[in-house]
């Protein structure tokens, strides 16, 4: 540590980044790859959301418009991988990048070479991924769900392409994980103990742990997968001795705190931006990492809850039910919190301020349906129906999305150094607001009356509700465009931002000049009250 | 003393921790499937029954005085062109006494194929309880283009079958292996040929 300080006292000359192209390839500075994780994380956005409106229009009314079935299904299967694993994971984790140094009082993330590793993973898995789009055996159809035998047996051809991305994307995840989890523990400045972290730290180093639990298994059933496809085994293959349900535990052992790696950062986020302003300290900041923490070691124990309907004993149904419920209450006491927060606030409504007061409603009703999802007897009649494209969208599109944009606009004048234009912020919420309602809400009622997800064309009686969708659709897309511009337009124009940037900010991120200095907490700063957790 | 020790740890020894942590949920994910497999044999969950068993005729004991009802259904997976049937569609067993039935397998196509028949028993209550003595499931089939084969299964039911069980389904699906099985002959040829070449 003395070392890294003596040497910035002596090298005055290399401060700024290289020029050119270099700079973004050869880069180790946490705020370029958070930069790139977050353009990378939106380039992914715009495409997964292109298939979503291929979709969409295909659903616009009953019959087949637009594509083929199988086209159709490879729409929805890459929709999901791509937002999946390519807008909502990058995108926390270009947050991390750019912010838990800064939040912490670190000079940089733990390790840097790594870090330009795992995001230059990320292209060339979701080039294996996206080209097989283009192939002639096309792309993975299977659903992002994958299930055996469908994804072995059944699947075209450039199944292993998917298979050698899922690996990539998750060597990336790991490495990422790694490096968040060294930074949090080791590169803290004098002061800052854990329970004075922010609690977009907190969240994120909960995260960080079920990425490392959970994305080992994930790849090891991928290579499952490739064994059963190319070197005659049968793990998932009953002819063989295998077992297809097996697939599912594996999978959901994965795939369920999968779901909560891209909602805890999301509670991380916005629980930064409700106190800034509510102009009040967050109500009950230690309840808020305890009930982190309750979700994510319940995260691993419920997962049968997505596979009632494969056959399972009274006992295992009744077990997940009851764990699955069990997840509300530490859920229930973060809502509780925000409102709290809230509550008696000096409340400002910023474009960020909307967005996260949009998450926790709008998430709250997405955590209803996960409610009634979890009751077992009803979920025979839900399972696969739109109800759960419903539920799972509520809470991934104006839960973790919602909250990835409610970042970007609070913390976008600390990165570029200039305010984004108010009204234009305000018009986006609102639009957005209003398209991912008109999208979902109609979802929870074609669900009930039957309609199943995953089909390119429906019975008649599901017309209408269908074309509210897609109509809401559509607003909603063209809506994240116009986000693009804002965000450019901030980038190139925007009025110059002061360095606390909001007047109820807190935390070590505020107590540096907007733009953030290239490199910044070169000497560790002083962890005062006013900027930490106390 | 030992806060302070803590405070001190390097990055290298964290990122060593958490490599552990990776390689161990690496190694736990494969070992997921011999422990679902002992939870599935141990419960009977998926309808799994045990393998071939030897009957004691003078360790069982014979229940008279009940009948449970045995239902056969056969079925071909996709893509499985032979005909498949039973005998019968079911018997009632006495609980204890060893029964007979006889399936059959006939493969219309002019190739020669290999067929391997899965089995599955409902109730899940039941599946400890089920026992086969003699199962064409044990073995796998060649079939000759046009031949036809009988193959018997002989089986009881234990008298400790939970008396709200008053009837039980044997469910047969039967798969086409042919080119499973090739490519399994060439994966144990070129593992021979690795591990001769050591």
């Amino acid at each position: 540590m003395s070392e890294v300080v003596v040497a910035g006292h002596d090298d005055h000359h290399d401060h700024g980044p290289d020029k050119g192209l270099a700079r973004w390839l050869f880069t180790t500075n946490h705020k370029d790859i958070g930069t790139l994780y977050l353009w990378f994380s939106f380039l992914m956005f715009l495409i997964g959301g292109v298939l979503a409106l291929v979709i969409r229009a295909e659903l616009f009314q009953p019959g087949l418009q637009f594509v083929e079935p199988g086209f159709f299904n490879q729409m929805t299967t890459n929709h999901g991988l791509i937002m999946v694993f390519g807008a909502i994971m990058p995108g926390f984790v270009g947050l991390a990048n750019w912010l838990v140094p800064m939040m912490v009082g670190a000079p940089d993330m733990a390790l840097p070479r790594m870090n330009n590793l795992s995001f230059w993973i990320l292209p060339f898995a979701f080039t294996l991924l996206i080209s097989t789009l283009f192939m002639d055996a096309g792309g993975p159809n299977f659903g992002w769900t994958f299930y055996a035998p469908l994804s072995t047996t059944y699947a075209p051809e450039t199944v292993t392409y998917f298979i050698f991305g899922v690996h990539m994307m998750g060597a990336s995840s790991i490495m990422g994980s790694i490096n968040i989890i060294a930074t949090i523990l080791n590169m803290r400045a004098p002061g800052m103990t854990l329970m004075k972290m922010p609690l977009f730290v907190w969240t994120w180093l909960i995260t960080a742990y079920l990425l490392l639990a959970v994305m080992p298994v994930l790849a090891g059933a991928v290579t499952m997968m490739l064994f059963d496809i190319h070197f005659g085994t049968s793990f998932f293959n009953a002819a063989g001795g295998g077992d297809p349900v097996m697939f599912q535990h594996i999978f959901w052992f994965f795939g369920h705190p999968e779901v909560y790696i891209m909602i805890l950062p999301a509670f991380g986020v916005v629980s930064q931006i409700i106190p800034t302003f509510s102009r009040k300290p967050l109500f009950g900041y230690d309840s808020m990492v305890y009930a982190t923490a309750s979700i994510a070691f319940l995260s691993f124990i419920v997962w049968a809850h997505h596979m009632f309907t494969v056959g399972m004993p009274l006992a295992g149904q009744l077990f997940f039910m009851y764990a699955t419920m069990l997840i509300a209450i530490p859920t229930g006491v973060k809502v509780f919190n925000w409102v709290s927060t809230m509550w008696r606030g000096s409340m400002s409504f910023e474009t960020p301020m909307l967005f996260a007061i949009a998450f926790v409603i709008l998430f709250t009703i997405g955590g209803f349906s996960g409610l009634m999802l979890a009751i077992t007897p009803a979920d025979y009649q839900y399972h696969d129906t739109y109800f759960v494209v419903a539920h799972f969208h509520y809470v991934l599109v104006p839960g973790a999305l919602f909250s990835i944009i409610a970042a970007v606009y609070y913390w976008l004048p600390k990165w570029c150094g200039r305010m984004y234009d108010e009204s234009l912020g305000k018009l986006h919420f609102w639009l957005s607001f209003i398209g991912v309602n008109v999208t979902f809400f109609p979802q929870h009622f074609s669900g009930l009356a039957g309609m199943p997800r995953r089909i390119p064309d429906y019975a008649l009686q599901f017309a209408d509700f269908n074309m509210i969708s897609s109509i809401g659709a559509f607003i909603f897309g063209f809506s994240q465009v116009f986000f693009l511009y804002i965000v450019i337009k901030t980038i190139r124009s925007g009025k110059p931002a002061t360095d606390r940037v909001w007047e109820g900010a807190h935390g070590l991120e505020w107590t540096l000049p907007s733009p953030a200095p290239y490199h910044s907490f070169t000497h560790p700063p002083k962890v005062t009250d006013a900027e930490a957790h106390s | 003393m030992s806060r302070a020790a803590k405070k001190n740890r390097t990055p290298a020894s964290t990122v060593g921790r958490l490599v552990l942590i990776v390689v161990g949920m690496f190694g736990f994910g494969w070992a997921l499937i011999p422990m679902y497999n002992l939870l599935c044999e141990a419960t009977g969950l998926g309808g799994r029954t045990g393998g071939q068993y030897t009957y004691d005729p003078a360790s069982e004991r014979i229940d008279r005085s009940r009948l449970v009802k045995v239902n056969f259904i056969v079925n071909t997976n996709d893509g499985m062109p032979w005909q498949f049937w039973a005998e019968k569609n079911g018997m009632r067993v006495h609980p204890g006494e060893l029964n007979e039935a006889k399936f059959y397998v006939r493969n219309p196509t002019d190739k020669t194929m290999i067929g391997q028949a899965v089995p599955s028993v409902v109730p899940l209550t039941a599946t400890d309880h089920f026992h086969k003595t003699e199962c064409f499931c044990f073995t796998q089939q060649v079939l000759e283009p046009g031949e036809e084969m009988e193959m018997p299964m002989r089986f009881f039911v234990d008298a400790d079958l939970p008396p709200n069980v008053q009837s039980v389904s044997l469910s047969y699906a039967l798969f086409d292996i042919t080119e499973l099985a090739g490519s399994r002959e060439l994966l144990k040829e070129s593992t021979a040929d690795i591990l001769g070449g050591e």
